[in-house]
């Protein structure tokens, strides 16, 4: 008996890191652009919900293997970001940070509509792009999912590599400078514009690369599905430390835990009610976030 | 030089006041011929029915331009205070149906309370918000609208001849016994409030809130909350007390979204918390009523919730594009109003700079 709580408890753990590594992809974008644009990018969210469908499109109208349609979605997303950063946001890169927020929601509601225009109002079932089976332990009593095998160390590698190449690789510091000091990065050479856009494209890339993981595991596709994830994902952001990229990877996973956690022991509606009360708590007491720099306002 | 500042600010107290006046000139007048318009039978039924909801969008964005426009701090969660206006407003009406028949005292004291309870909550929720800086200030308030929204779909409440009964897993644990009432019905809320809400009603308040509003900011309070605006650390150097102009801003910003909240709940049959209405959703609806009609520019406020929320209604012909064309409008809008090329492009081209230029041509040929 016990070992069935356990085995249930350690299933729903599981569970919760798996979700909660698609919410550290995801927060990744939100913290690059905001560490690095100062700004807070509210259509990330829906630039995942438009790769989910691209992979759709590609995998049941055109018939691509599941692989190349993810990296069809990949290309499409970055380009998305990019078209969209330039277009929407360069423009208002000195107005105010409200501007730019509610430009940012202008841009998600564009992308929503165009959506649901193009692709219509009724939910589409994604097509899972992983084939693996699923993993059972323990004599059958614990299953992992396909899914989950491969979402999970896929987190892990794509933040390992995301902390090299922000550390070693020059516009990878380039990408620190204009974070820490825009002005100075300009005498120092680095070139502001090119650097926000190679942000934005990293973000989005892997924008779609959550998608591809988080429709696999929760199949349902419609016009209003990367909103909510989108909002999660960048409250996890907040809790790690925004600017931060393991702040995101350590906010994104206790996120999904606590979600996945709260829905199955304490109540299903209530779920998304309690994450936001973590987040406040740990705003309280922390209010820039676990890992997150304590920055001095100067006069 | 002391008697001229207090000239010119007498002057400048004076063409505000002015300009209340107007509006509030404008918006009895509009009611007159609304009122006119129904009694002649030349409204439609869809305008009828939009007579109210405008009143409570523009009271909602007049109280979201006090908190974003004066006190200069983005709150994503308006829509939560509308939520517990409504929701507590909408309870007692509906408690107190029988022992208060008197409509015009009981609606009067269904408002107090909604507005009450929402301020509260406002104070509440700011002493926790307020430390925070911007971008984080905007998600907490996100999040708490989401919170509030949550709870009110999973809380039940009924009521019998013991007393009242809570409870957050569904009705029948409520153990009501014969004759009870299931007051607050979980996902399912509250049926049966009392329609009160009507265009005479909705009007005084939206004047009401006007006149509030518009006072406080020329007051000295007003003051204090734009000095926190403009420049936090100058005005805690003069001694503004923060906390305190924060957090009545905030309230005061609350209690009057309790009050749209009021009119909502008292307009229709039923009361339910979905994401649509009290959802985030909303709180943007509202946030880009405030934007698009000037922050800090309460007038403003009022022109864009009418116009915004009539435009779709008439619109709907174009009714698959008009979301789009909608956003587009909103993105062009903000670009437009804040890119710096935009706003010297508009300095040059303007009427003013025009007449300007012609001036200073006449002044070198003379």
């Amino acid at each position: 008996m016990w070992m069935g709580v356990v085995m249930n408890f350690l299933s729903y753990l599981i569970k919760g890191i798996s979700l909660g590594s698609v919410y550290s992809i995801i927060a990744l974008g939100y913290t690059m652009v905001y560490g690095i644009a100062k700004m807070l990018n509210f259509a990330h969210g829906d630039v995942i919900m438009i790769g989910g469908y691209i992979m759709y499109i590609a995998m049941s109208a055109m018939g691509f293997n599941p692989l190349i349609a993810v990296l069809i979605a990949m290309v499409f997303c970055t380009l998305l970001g990019v078209t969209i950063e330039r277009i929407a946001y360069k423009p208002l890169r000195s107005a105010s940070s409200l501007a730019v927020l509610i430009t940012a929601i202008g841009v998600s509601y564009l992308l929503q509509n165009l959506a649901l225009l193009i692709f219509g109002a009724d939910t589409k079932s994604f097509k899972s792009v992983i084939t693996l089976p699923a993993l059972k332990l323990a004599g059958g009593d614990l299953s992992i999912s396909g899914e989950t095998l491969i979402t999970i160390p896929l987190c892990i590698i794509i933040m390992i590599g995301l902390q090299l190449y922000v550390k070693k690789s020059k516009t990878g510091r380039g990408m620190i400078a204009v974070s820490e000091d825009k002005e100075a990065a300009v005498l120092m050479g680095v070139n502001v514009n090119k650097t926000i856009a190679i942000t934005f494209a990293i973000g989005s890339a892997l924008a779609a690369i959550a998608s591809a993981l988080m429709f696999s595991a929760y199949p349902s596709l419609s016009s209003t599905s990367g909103a909510m994830p989108g909002i999660k994902a960048f409250v996890a952001a907040v809790f790690g430390g925004i600017g931060s990229i393991p702040g995101a990877m350590i906010g994104g996973i206790l996120l999904g835990v606590i979600e996945i956690l709260s829905r199955a022991y304490i109540s299903s509606q209530l779920a998304d009610a309690i994450v936001f009360m973590i987040l406040i708590i740990v705003l309280l007491v922390k209010p820039t976030g676990i890992l997150g720099k304590q920055v001095q306002e100067k006069v | 030089m002391v008697i001229n500042m207090k000239a010119n600010s007498l002057k400048n107290i004076k063409n505000y006041a002015k300009s209340k006046f107007i509006t509030v000139g404008f918006i009895i007048l509009f009611y007159i011929i609304g009122q006119i318009m129904i009694s002649t039978g030349s409204m439609s039924n869809l305008m009828k029915g939009l007579l109210v909801p405008l009143c409570y969008y523009s009271i909602m964005a007049v109280s979201l331009n006090l908190t974003v426009g004066i006190l200069g701090e983005l709150s994503l969660g308006h829509a939560g205070f509308m939520c517990i206006g409504a929701f507590s407003s909408a309870f007692f009406s509906k408690t107190t149906i029988d022992s208060i028949p008197n409509t015009a005292l009981r609606f009067t004291l269904a408002i107090l309370i909604g507005a009450i309870s929402a301020a509260l909550f406002g104070a509440l929720i700011g002493v926790v918000v307020l430390r925070l800086r911007g971008d984080y200030l905007a998600i907490v308030t996100l999040a708490f609208g989401e919170i509030i929204k949550n709870v009110m779909n999973v809380l039940y409440i009924g009521k019998d001849s013991r007393g009242f009964h809570f409870s957050t897993e569904d009705s029948i644990s409520l153990g009501l016994e014969e004759g009870g009432t299931i007051i607050l019905g979980g996902p399912r809320g509250i049926t049966g409030t009392p329609r009160n809400a009507n265009f005479t009603i909705a009007v005084v308040l939206l004047i009401l809130t006007y006149i509030i509003v518009t006072n406080l900011i020329t007051s000295r309070s007003g003051r204090a909350i734009m000095a926190i605006r403009d420049n936090r650390i100058a005005a805690e150097s003069v001694g503004i007390h923060i906390t305190k102009y924060k957090l009545l801003a905030f309230a005061i910003s609350a209690g009057l979204a309790g009050v749209a909240g009021t009119l909502y709940s008292h307009n229709i049959s039923t009361l339910v918390a979905t994401q649509k209405n009290f959802g985030y959703n909303m709180s943007i609806m509202i946030l880009v009523f405030v934007v698009l009609g000037g922050m800090g520019n309460i007038t403003g406020s009022i022109i864009a919730a009418v116009i915004l929320t009539l435009l779709p209604e008439y619109l709907r012909f174009m009714e698959n594009y008009r979301m789009l064309i909608y956003a587009i409008v909103l993105i062009v809008m903000m670009i437009f109003n804040w890119n710096p090329k935009c706003i010297a492009w508009r300095k040059k081209y303007s009427i003013k700079g025009f007449i300007n230029a012609q001036l200073k041509k006449d002044k070198k040929e003379a």
